[in-house]
């Protein structure tokens, strides 16, 4: 799908779990194009996965949930893993914007979440932000790092490196309105094929306002490491709470010195 | 409440020593102008020794933090004063996000460090002044102005000794976001840190003695609040089903404890001999003065190592 991208348009991701087959070529083709070396290899033993988790250097990680039921599958009942090409959700109210001191995380012209590593100093406030433990550390460089939905690539006018390398096309670029408009004819395919328990997700505003890179699931948010709508909360909504009980202390702080250093009659 | 039953998925920031100990030097520096102040503005004349004590700990402790937290920043070290500048492209200029703690903070800690040198050097000064007088330190400079200004530092140093638990709040890290009490708590416990650091040093400053039972009870009166919110602090996060992560942690919170303990012993124990002043009282008590600062001192460092571990 030749896609032109425009300034000033809203881009983002369609991820379609129940037709990603686990082959990591989103991973691969994010590295080459990125430059990123990835971790030195290790064995999880917990899936046939073993990259893990999303961090510095795997700025896509495809999930291996294991749904393998203990007891034997009965016939037609045929699920067995969950897979999930994870990454960046770019989302409109940003966690990790909401809290980064130096202003070093920016919404860019295509309406994406990028880190400038000009600016960023390595505080890690956004890394204690991120409700989707996306972004990490490069210990080498001192800086945050994650997807930045190749920024450099859209600048350029092509469309991000996973997207054009997933072979099933569980990964759709493209503007985020008719991204939108396919995820709801895909959930509406699939529930008329009594797939009931596939939902979008971050599809609308319940989640951190709309998530740019949003995900058809096949299974509750949860399952796949991902906060539902009534756990997608800001940093900034502990503000209010937290200077308030803060300054009550400060004013009970305040009697109480007053009263043990106030001036008294000696006996 | 409907936040406090979050479920977390993040990444720990891995804020280990260097902010650990920050907070800690945080919480002494503003707990000690703060207390000073009001040993200056409503104490006795004869507290003015130990006010002066409490802008030199201010001051020192405050030197420990800008270190400390440009040492975090690792391999970016060079880049903290980005904290301060926006450096980006069409975007230069002061940064300053009142929704962002950590911006908060650091223009706090900025500010307050003059105030804090400032208050210092003038106790430096009148200490000069006073060198060869004898009895009671002499009153301090500016009239109503140096009051005004003893005031807002102490508005800041209150600040800087509670928005470190704010940041911590302001995050989605568990334990941390799943309660409001931090910042209140990390206060309370920099104060009465602050009450046992000064009560230290009148051990080396003979005419500052008249306020260590001045100091105790304060201490006493801090070590309650820290109680208080210590327990709604984990009624909150037991609500919030992530109060587990703290066992592991439990020696820590036991030296909480023993702090706090310490500080409400000495704290009865000094209310009743009423701060009449003089040697035979700091006599009495200089040994429990010792051992309950250093217990006290180790309670505030291990309530911010508690906390800070317990979410990572």
């Amino acid at each position: 799908m030749a896609t032109t991208i425009t300034p000033g348009e809203s881009y983002g991701f369609f991820t379609d779990t129940s037709i990603c087959i686990g082959c990591k070529a989103c991973e691969v083709a994010c590295k080459e194009w990125n430059q990123l070396q990835g971790d030195s290899p290790h064995f999880l033993a917990d899936s046939y996965d073993n990259t893990g988790q999303l961090d510095a250097q795997n700025w896509r990680h495809v999930k291996f949930i294991d749904n393998v039921p203990d007891q034997t599958a009965s016939a037609g009942d045929g699920r067995a893993w969950l897979m999930m090409s994870d990454v960046c959700k770019h989302c409109k109210h940003a966690s990790c914007m909401d809290v980064c001191p130096t202003g070093a995380i920016i919404r860019t012209e295509f309406d994406t979440v990028f880190i400038q590593q000009d600016v960023c100093n390595g505080c890690r406030n956004c890394v204690a932000a991120c409700p989707y433990s996306v972004i990490a550390m490069n210990q080498t460089t001192g800086t945050a790092h994650k997807c930045t939905l190749c920024y450099d690539r859209l600048q350029g006018g092509l469309e991000p490196a996973c997207a054009k390398a997933c072979p099933t096309q569980s990964i759709k670029f493209g503007p985020l309105a008719e991204l939108q408009q396919a995820a709801d004819v895909r959930l509406a395919a699939l529930q008329s094929q009594g797939i009931t328990q596939a939902q979008l997700y971050g599809r609308d505003d319940t989640v951190y306002g709309g998530l740019n890179a949003f995900f058809l699931l096949m299974d509750k948010p949860e399952t796949y490491g991902l906060p539902n709508s009534s756990n997608a909360g800001l940093p900034s909504r502990n503000d209010v709470g937290g200077y308030l009980v803060g300054l009550v202390t400060a004013v009970l702080g305040t009697i109480a010195g007053i009263v043990a250093f106030r001036r008294r009659r000696e006996s | 409440m409907i936040y406090l039953s979050a479920e977390h998925f993040v990444r720990a920031p891995q804020w280990t020593w260097y902010i650990l100990f920050y907070f800690f030097f945080a919480g002494l520096a503003g707990g000690s102008y703060a207390l000073a102040t009001l040993l200056r503005l409503v104490g006795e004349p004869r507290d003015e020794g130990a006010a002066r004590l409490g802008f030199y700990g201010s001051f020192v402790a405050t030197l420990f933090c800008p270190v400390l937290l440009t040492t975090d920043l690792a391999a970016s070290w060079w880049k903290f004063w980005h904290m301060l500048i926006n450096v980006t492209p069409g975007d230069q200029g002061l940064n300053f996000k009142y929704w962002s703690p950590m911006s908060v903070g650091v223009w706090a800690l900025v500010v307050f460090s003059v105030f804090a040198a400032v208050s210092a050097f003038e106790s430096f000064v009148l200490d000069r002044r006073d060198r060869n007088a004898m009895g009671d330190p002499g009153r301090p400079m500016g009239g109503v102005l140096g009051r005004a200004f003893n005031i807002v530092g102490g508005i800041l140093a209150l600040l800087l000794a509670s928005y470190t638990g704010v940041l911590l709040s302001v995050s989605n890290q568990p334990i941390w976001s799943d309660t409001w009490m931090l910042g209140g708590l990390f206060l309370a416990s920099g104060l009465s840190g602050s009450a046992a650091l000064i009560a230290l040093m009148t051990r080396y400053r003979p005419n500052a003695a008249f306020s260590l039972a001045r100091l105790h009870e304060a201490d006493g009166y801090f070590s309650i609040l820290e109680l208080v919110l210590l327990v709604a602090f984990f009624i909150t996060i037991i609500a919030a089903g992530t109060a587990g992560r703290t066992v592991q942690f439990l020696p820590l919170w036991l030296l909480v404890l023993v702090g706090i303990g310490s500080s409400l012993v000495a704290a009865r124990g000094h209310m009743r001999v009423r701060p009449t002043g003089g040697a035979a009282v700091v006599a009495r008590a200089g040994t429990d003065t010792l051992v309950v600062s250093l217990l006290v001192l180790l309670g505030v460092l291990a309530l911010r190592a508690a906390v800070i571990f317990s979410a990572q």
